[in-house]
């Protein structure tokens, strides 16, 4: 099956005066099977973002390809684009700034079909009521303005909002980061419903691994503009490849004080290093426990594992022997 | 009273509030944004204050060092060793913030000022609370660093807070706030902008200045996996008041309060341990939180409880012994229908 999304060696640079440049996604390659979604992961600054700014075009590759259903949308013009614009839908984590304070809850709901001048009038006022519903939200809040609704309920409204086209890929950066549990497990569970019911894809953006353990069928692992290690969700939580996964797998605490307090943890050492000069050789490297000689110099490749499991950018994973760090 | 360790004299829990309130006057109305919490700190103690975004924790923790803004109107008790903070003229207050109870917040950037170094901010505390000489200001600040895990302090007092990152700059925060060894450290979600892998890092330092200096501290947070990871005890809050108390590992392993459970359940990480991508429904808590603009003599969170009576509504209920006999002792929760503590 064609993949809906497919990103081959995303480069994405941000000027940052005298010559120098943030290398904000540095060859990035991932791709969304129809349905399938794919949780991004990684600390703060990582290019989670810049990933999904770049599939929905809201910011220019500066190399690298994106292909949306087998169309190459990298060079696209605003106008080609448009079209394409009604396939890919982004939920954004801050749910106060992404909706426009001015528009009642009708109108930014309704707003892409008036954009795309999918439905106007009376069949418009139809579907807004029925998208409403479907994300639980009841009709009558249609007339209401963003600040006088709850965190959960504006998140809803995003995700009416993204819906209301029926897209094939969703990109969702941290949409329930800003939510409190009990709000968080009422999204989730919508998200899975209405997933399961529209087979959309999504690109599920989060530093939660608690989140994407619930609801990733694969990760992608980035680190300081790169990819080190994809591939099914229950694979690399029950068997982390990568040793900055493995990091952060373990950094992760449980609710649980028991369980908690008997895991052994990876430590890092050293300083997350600046996108603006990113180490040679393997980025990892400088923080890496296990780092040897060629990782200073050869950057590796994200490549298969000979025992068959998801690629993993480690010369140490791909090369010899697994480490196992949590036995250190 | 709810189980804190006593302080060294003996006479007591190092830090012990009772009946907290606070009021804000707004143009709205009065919000009552904490209705009557009590609380007790033991020396060494690590104490996690835990609910929802609004229930009143940061108010909470401002109200104990009298950090509150113009406009709040405070009652109740906050002792500091026997020492009642609430009445003290604002002069002897700024010495109590400065050398016996200090505050960590969660934006490092913002308590931070970017033109100063960071050996420079550090000394000036030492310099104005413990009367240090510049030399001397300078040597323990270097060792200060190194206590929260900054490594190469000496070349780091030299730098400016943009220089550092997220973490290295709530290491330096931590490091302003224990540098006149504090008995209490408040910490309102310290983590909570910080990644895992830095978080890891922070909690560590919060349990070696506990370990090493014995500094008890209240950690304020909403993520119960940090709960599990560091307290001692935990206080879980809802709408103004604290509703269940009990040590860490007896709470996670019987919550009494239908509101701790239901916070439990919620969590992905309840689901998930079966299996990964099954995606089982997540247990939501359905109705929202009570405006704080009202105080009705019931339980508060009544209206989304599945254990929920009549009698729910007649009175409002305080925070008692947990009935059922229990192992842990000091399990104390506000509910008139609690759960047996069969588990979660
Ligand atoms: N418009 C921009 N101009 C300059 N630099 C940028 C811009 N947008 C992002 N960056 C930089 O690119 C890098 C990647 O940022 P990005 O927002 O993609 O990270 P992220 O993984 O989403 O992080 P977070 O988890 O904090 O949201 C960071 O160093 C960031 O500062
Ligand atoms: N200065 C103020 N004026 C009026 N109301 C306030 C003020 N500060 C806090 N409140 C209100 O008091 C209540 C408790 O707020 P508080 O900041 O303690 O919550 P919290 O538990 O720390 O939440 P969060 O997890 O979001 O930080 C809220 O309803 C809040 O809106
Ligand atoms: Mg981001
Ligand atoms: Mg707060």
């Amino acid at each position: 099956m064609t993949p809906v999304l497919e990103i081959d060696g995303l480069v994405k640079h941000f000027g940052a005066g005298r010559g120098q440049a943030v290398h904000a996604v540095d060859g990035a390659s991932l791709s969304i099977a129809p349905g399938e979604v794919l949780g991004l992961v990684g600390e703060s600054g990582s290019g989670k973002s810049t990933v999904g700014r770049c599939i929905l075009r809201l910011t220019d590759p500066t190399a690298g390809t994106i292909r949306l259903d087998d169309t190459d949308i990298t060079h696209l013009s605003r106008r080609a684009l448009r079209p394409l614009r009604r396939d890919v839908h982004i939920v954004f984590q801050d749910p106060y700034s992404s909706l426009n304070p001015r528009f009642s809850v009708g109108r930014i709901v309704g707003e892409p079909l008036r954009r795309h001048r999918v439905a106007s009038g009376r069949e418009l006022a139809d579907r807004v009521a029925a998208m409403l519903e479907r994300v639980g939200l009841a009709a009558s809040l249609s007339r209401r303005y963003p600040h006088e609704l709850s965190g959960g309920q504006r998140q809803r409204v995003g995700l009416a909002r993204s819906l209301i086209l029926e897209p094939k890929l969703v990109v969702a950066d941290e949409p329930v980061s800003a939510l409190d549990v009990s709000v968080q497990a009422s999204v989730l569970n919508l998200m899975t419903d209405l997933q399961r019911d529209m087979g959309f894809s999504c690109l599920f953006i989060t530093h939660d691994l608690s989140v994407v353990k619930y609801l990733a069928d694969r990760i992608a692992v980035m680190y300081l503009g790169q990819i080190v290690e994809t591939g099914p969700a229950a694979e690399i939580f029950a068997s982390p490849q990568h040793p900055y996964t493995q990091a952060l797998l373990s950094a992760a605490p449980v609710p649980d004080p028991v369980e908690q307090r008997e895991r052994s943890r990876v430590v890092l050492g050293g300083d997350i290093p600046s996108p603006l000069d990113p180490p040679a050789g393997c980025r990892f490297h400088t923080r890496c426990p296990v780092a040897v000689e060629r990782c200073r110099t050869e950057e590796p490749a994200l490549v298969s594992r000979r025992d068959g499991g998801g690629p993993v950018a480690c010369h140490l994973v791909t090369g010899a022997d697994v480490p196992d760090l949590t036995a250190i | 009273m709810t189980g804190a360790r006593t302080a060294p004299n003996g006479d007591g829990p190092l830090l012990d509030i009772t009946g907290l309130a606070v009021d804000f006057d707004t143009e709205d109305g009065v919000v009552h944004a904490v209705k009557g919490v009590d609380l007790s700190l033991g020396a060494g103690e690590i104490l996690a204050l835990c609910g929802e975004s609004g229930c009143g924790k940061s108010v909470t923790a401002m109200s104990i060092p009298g950090l509150l803004p113009r406009g709040a109107r405070i009652s109740g008790s906050v002792k500091l060793e026997g020492r009642e903070l609430t009445t003290l003229p604002a002069r002897a207050l700024r010495d109590v913030r400065g050398k016996e109870i200090s505050m960590v917040f969660q934006e490092p950037m913002t308590s931070l000022n970017p033109s100063f170094t960071v050996g420079y901010q550090l000394g000036e505390v030492l310099r104005r609370h413990e009367g240090m000489s510049r030399g001397q200001a300078r040597a323990r600040s270097v060792e200060l660093l190194d206590l929260v895990g900054i490594p190469a302090p000496d070349r780091r007092i030299k730098e400016y807070p943009h220089q550092l990152s997220g973490g290295m700059r709530q290491r330096v925060m931590i490091a302003i706030a224990v540098a006149c060894s504090p008995k209490v450290l408040i910490a309102d979600e310290p983590t909570t902008a910080l990644d895992v892998t830095i978080q890891a890092g922070v909690l560590d330092v919060f349990r070696d200045l506990r370990d090493r200096l014995g500094t008890a501290i209240i950690l304020i947070t909403h993520d119960l996996s940090v709960v599990a990871d560091i307290a001692d005890r935990a206080i879980v809050m809802y709408a103004g008041r604290a509703v269940e108390q009990a040590p860490v590992t007896e709470l996670f392993a019987r919550p009494r309060h239908p509101y701790t459970m239901g916070l439990m359940k919620a969590l992905p990480a309840a689901v998930t341990a079966a299996g990964v991508g099954e995606r089982p429904r997540l247990a939501e808590i359905p109705g929202m939180v009570p405006t704080p603009m009202t105080d009705p003599d019931e339980c508060a969170f009544q209206p989304r409880c599945p254990r929920a009576e009549p009698d729910c509504t007649a009175s409002r209920p305080i925070l008692e012994k947990a009935v059922s006999e229990s192992p842990a002792d000091g399990h104390t929760v506000a509910c008139f229908h609690p759960l047996e503590g069969e588990g979660r």
